[in-house]
């Protein structure tokens, strides 16, 4: 891949810091010298094994020789290609645009994200015309009495000799009319003023709630502590939910994590993760509840208990509902992800939970583990179909198992560069380069 | 006899005005100003012609039109849709109920008089 070219710059800068020669690195990872030189020059893509060793000898995480400071901006960028037609230059550029003008790069991605809450406002808006009754109703009146003016008016200038018992009618219906007309129009004028909530960002709600979610690193100490009553404290002493729409998505959120925490108390939970490890199939039979639950549960454990962690959630529509992001493993915002991912999957066998190895198609990114279970949203009621929400813990992969490789999923269509694949629903902007 | 129009309308001012207009040119006005018994009104003046406000209290103009055209005594008689808001969903939503023609508020005079000599004549 193109786009991952820059893997070996990284790789050099990182072993020039620490004062190491190309010879002594080759030594170290058992390849030779002229083979890393043609690495740290980008001449040859590296992953798996051969990445993990470098990572290894030159003391670095391995997301961060294959991902660079840039990898957000990089990310956001792909972002902005799944949203238009792009020439297929701007997609091998794409990473060199992010380190050569980073600036410019942000640009990009700052416009794209005013555009889309501008758009998702303009939807709102045109919502509105369309299904706000109250709007419709004042509209109507408005209409109605403008109509029985205009009528009346006409019939007083064009008929002659009107008698003068109907000429005093229609006289005192316009005035009538022209007072409720008043009164109308300045109501509906009130109304549209007012409407709809001034909000201050233009980001989206579901932008603000995932940047919710990763300030606090899905973990709230006051509602581990105060249960659901330290939900308005948490959300109060919040800064970055700006709109309604956000303040109530946190809320549920909230809600939910109260719940899984009265449940799954801490203190418990955290000796278990000591005895078992990240394990939600035993520790939910040891809780009693459901693995769903546990999975969230897991998720919310503070990272010096359980590594790094990454959670989504989504409903049974497969929308994105909750989404603690974890680095390596992207998440669209927008567009579908990709249906091979096990949280789409334990859709079509509720309470049977599934657990993978995945890597995204030709990316650098190490291998995650993701365990996904679905849940019915309660309450369940009778000769209903359930409904249905699932999540996917995701945490990285420790350790490289070539025994067992790791299943390639996308992110999502638009960038994947899986060829063959019978989960694609729209064509890639992005060509395998190898 | 004369020729008589059914107005379903729940303005009032706009019942007297069109009324007169109507009046003038020589129609015998009947008026009926809510959705609930409409369908007795119509069956009960027999018109040649109804004007059916599309928003009426107790039930749509949609609905009535609706029944009007399944029964047969009625399936053929002119109906003069008026309706407030002229967008071309409820346009489309009247000419699929049956409407034989369909007026935007606010109309004028002239325009009210021309639909129903058209609709009469045709």
């Amino acid at each position: 891949m193109v786009e991952s070219s820059r893997t070996g710059s990284r790789v050099r800068e990182r072993r020039l810091s620490q004062g190491m020669r190309q010879t002594e690195l080759a030594r170290a990872v058992g390849i030779s010298p002229s083979y890393l030189n043609l690495i740290e020059h980008n001449r040859r893509r590296i992953g798996g094994k051969t990445l993990l060793d470098l990572a290894a000898a030159l003391e670095v995480e391995p997301a961060l020789l294959s991902e660079g400071a840039e990898a957000t901006l990089i990310a956001g960028l792909r972002e902005v290609l799944e949203h238009r037609e792009t020439p297929e230059d701007a997609v091998e550029g794409i990473e060199e645009f992010a380190t050569r003008f980073p600036g410019w790069a942000e640009l990009v991605v700052e416009v794209f994200r005013d555009q889309q809450g501008l758009e998702t406002t303009v939807k709102a808006l045109t919502d509105r015309l369309a299904h706000d009754p109250h709007l419709a109703d004042s509209l109507h009146e408005v209409l109605s009495v403008v109509t029985a003016i205009r009528s009346t008016a006409a019939i007083l200038a064009d008929t002659r000799s009107l008698e003068a018992e109907w000429q005093q009618r229609f006289h005192r219906n316009i005035n009538e009319d022209s007072q409720r007309l008043a009164e109308g129009a300045e109501a509906l004028v009130k109304y549209l003023d007012a409407a709809p909530e001034a909000e201050t960002s233009m980001k989206l709600p579901q932008d603000e709630l995932e940047a919710f979610v990763e300030a606090h690193d899905y973990h709230f100490p006051a509602i581990e502590t105060g249960g659901a009553d330290a939900i308005e404290e948490v959300l109060q002493a919040d800064g970055t939910l700006r709109s309604a729409t956000a303040l109530k998505l946190a809320q549920d959120l909230l809600q939910l994590y109260a719940e899984d925490a009265r449940r799954v108390p801490l203190e418990p939970l955290v000796g278990a993760v000591g005895d078992t490890g990240v394990s939600p199939q035993d520790l939910a039979a040891r809780f009693g509840v459901d693995p769903a639950r546990m999975l969230r549960r897991l998720a919310a454990l503070p990272a010096h208990v359980t590594g790094p962690t990454g959670l989504v959630g989504c409903d049974g529509s497969g929308a994105i509902t909750l989404h603690k992001p974890l680095e390596g493993f992207e998440v669209p915002r927008m567009t579908g992800a990709c249906p091979l991912w096990p949280l789409f999957r334990v859709l079509g066998q509720p309470g049977a939970p599934m657990r993978a190895r995945l890597r995204h198609a030709g990316r650098d990114d190490p291998a995650v583990v993701a365990m996904a279970a679905s849940q019915t949203v309660q309450p369940v009621r009778f000769n209903e179909p359930p409904l249905l929400r699932a999540y996917m813990l995701v945490i990285p992969h420790d350790g490289a198992d070539h025994a067992d490789p790791a299943e390639e999923v996308g992110k999502s269509c638009r960038v994947c560069p899986r060829q063959a694949c019978h989960a694609r629903r729209e064509p890639s902007v992005v060509k395998d380069g190898f | 006899m004369g020729k008589t129009v059914l107005l379903i309308e729940d303005e009032p001012n706009i019942i007297e005005a069109v009324s007169f207009i109507l009046s003038r040119d020589g129609w015998q006005v009947k008026t009926h100003s809510n959705g609930h018994d409409a369908m007795e009104a119509i069956r009960r003046t027999a018109p040649q012609l109804v004007i059916l406000d599309v928003m009426l209290p107790g039930r749509s103009g949609f609905d009535i039109l609706g029944e009007m055209r399944a029964d047969d005594a009625l399936a053929e008689m002119p109906v003069l849709m008026l309706t407030a808001r002229g967008q071309t969903k409820d346009r489309e939503f009247a000419e699929r109920a049956g409407a034989s023609r369909f007026m935007t508020k606010p109309f004028s005079n002239a325009d009210v008089l021309d639909a129903v000599r058209g609709l009469v004549e045709s």
